[in-house]
């Protein structure tokens, strides 16, 4: 089943030398499984996923077909769109230092995450709020719920931003760049997790990464991007055949453990130049 | 400054912010030539042990020496001289109203150097810098290109010994694989030594000779680079690091 189709969407913004389409005609559909979308900076991956969510402010204009679970999104009014957002469909960001409200206990915060889409008895608030912090694996929720932003780690941060964007139950969730900010030990332990929340609630996924062999390893399937157009799109299994002369490049000019060449490969950038 | 055999030694050094010791207890030596990481989690120290050494960090103690020179407790003419270091973001390391020219002319100037036109002009070249660049500012350069600005900047005195921290993180992996290229290139070319502040092990793999494994301040391990090949480790945390960056 279709949980998200995306037809030709191009998102734009106005420069000097006239509109530029940082996104440029993307078409892709999104079942309950998980997409990996992947490209260098301006590649136009993390406005796909903004302008999925319609938060693309003016003067930036996005166009296209954008439909969830049957729904036309682009026409919905600025009233549905918010109680859309959260509920359906959530997003993580990069860095939870700079997403979490730091004069708001954890707790209050993944609460109120809850109350804007539900209207629940103060008791079932705080069980669900409980519940949710024990499922992105928080070992004492109740201390952990009292603490400021500035009071948790990097690790512990994006586990509560995942507990608040998960506690609405929505049926996609966006994830960009969820673990560049933290230590490579915590990285596994993040990605884990959402991706067993993400089958435990039978959600879809768009994993938003510059990382190939990070979202390869957490992904069922792969868009590749570059300047605003998707360059390919494979079985994350068969990524290592990949085809495109642009995803091979990416690949070869990561430096591997064990590593045996004295020169990496570096692409030509000319050849896909548009940024 | 002569040749010697051992280009950095640190040997029982303590590092503390404002009274508060975070690096315990750490010695290791960088032998003239060679490519040496100091590898570890944030937090972990590492770059702490770079600053002290660029006498950024002024509170150690212990025994420092680069070039057979003892360490000093602020930032020092001399050992900048022969010394100089690599910040991780190019877009923080380079003053956004100067121009490439008056960023690569200014240690010239500071040390009393002539021909200054003609050496900003090879710098350029050296690090593969068109010389259009030349009168650019930094907000008109791409994240890469500032880079090779800051490793040029860096070689305007002609260095031995480069302290680079992070030099790659904050760039993109094709535009990473250009930097490392050219760090490598330089390398052999003159015989620079290299002490490098990363949290990534292939890059470790592929431009250095050792490692200093670093946990909570202090070095854990220190092995050859090629350990990463097979992850013969002796420390856990070492070995837990290396399974969680993708070692098998």
């Amino acid at each position: 089943m279709t949980l998200l189709s995306v037809e030709n969407l191009v998102v734009s913004f106005p420069t000097s030398r006239g509109r530029v389409n940082v996104v440029d005609g993307l078409s892709f559909e999104l079942g309950r499984e998980r997409l990996g979308i992947v490209g260098e900076s301006g590649s136009g991956k993390s406005m796909t996923g903004r302008a999925i969510l319609r938060l693309i402010r003016p003067p930036g204009r996005v166009e296209g077909r954008l439909s969830f679970e049957g729904q036309d999104l682009t026409s919905l009014g600025e009233r549905d769109m918010r109680a859309l957002r959260g509920a359906r469909i959530s997003m993580i960001m990069q860095d939870p230092r700079y997403s979490l409200n730091p004069v708001m206990t954890v707790g209050t915060q993944i609460e109120e995450a809850l109350r804007v889409h539900e209207r629940l008895p103060r008791r079932d608030m705080r069980a669900r709020v409980r519940d949710m912090l024990e499922a992105v694996r928080i070992d004492d929720p109740d201390r952990v719920a009292r603490l400021y932003p500035h009071e948790v780690s990097g690790g512990m941060g994006q586990r509560v931003m995942i507990a608040m964007m998960l506690i609405p139950r929505p049926s996609l969730l966006i994830a960009d760049e969820p673990t560049s900010a933290l230590d490579v030990s915590v990285q596994g332990d993040v990605l884990r997790l959402i991706d067993d929340l993400v089958r435990d609630h039978g959600m879809g996924l768009i994993l938003i990464s510059h990382d190939l062999p990070l979202v390869a390893r957490y992904c069922d399937r792969i868009l590749v991007m570059n300047a605003g157009r998707m360059v390919e799109t494979c079985d994350a299994g068969d990524l290592h055949a990949a085809s495109h002369p642009y995803t091979k490049g990416l690949l070869a000019a990561v430096p591997r453990m064990h590593e045996t060449r004295d020169e990496l490969p570096v692409m030509d950038r000319s050849a896909w130049a548009g940024t | 400054m002569g040749r010697h055999m051992t280009a950095i030694s640190l040997s029982h050094v303590d590092i503390a912010y404002d009274g508060q010791r975070v690096v315990h207890d750490v010695s290791f030596e960088v032998a003239a030539g060679e490519s040496f990481a100091l590898v570890g989690e944030s937090g972990s120290g590492k770059s702490t042990v770079l600053k002290a050494i660029a006498g950024l960090a002024p509170e150690w103690t212990g025994q420092i020496e680069v070039l057979g020179q003892p360490g000093s407790h602020r930032p020092d003419r001399t050992l900048a001289r022969h010394c100089q270091m690599v910040f991780q973001d190019p877009y923080g390391s380079l003053h956004p109203r100067k121009t490439v020219d008056a960023v690569l002319s200014e240690p010239l100037t500071i040390h009393r150097i002539g021909g200054q036109d003609a050496r900003v002009e090879q710098a350029l070249a050296d690090v593969g810098l068109d010389r259009r660049f030349r009168f650019r500012y930094p907000h008109q350069l791409s994240g890469g290109q500032r880079q090779r600005v800051a490793i040029a900047r860096a070689l305007m005195l002609e260095p031995q010994v480069m302290l680079l921290d992070e030099p790659t993180s904050a760039l993109d992996v094709s535009v990473q694989a250009e930097i490392l290229n050219l760090l490598k290139r330089l390398r052999r070319e003159r015989g620079l030594t290299y002490l490098m502040v990363t949290h990534n092990l292939p890059v470790v793999s592929f431009l250095c000779e050792r490692m200093a494994v670093m946990n909570k301040g202090r070095i854990v391990e220190i092995a050859p680079a090629t350990a990463l090949h097979d992850g013969a480790f002796r420390d856990p945390y070492t070995q837990k690091l290396y399974a969680a960056s993708g070692g098998d």
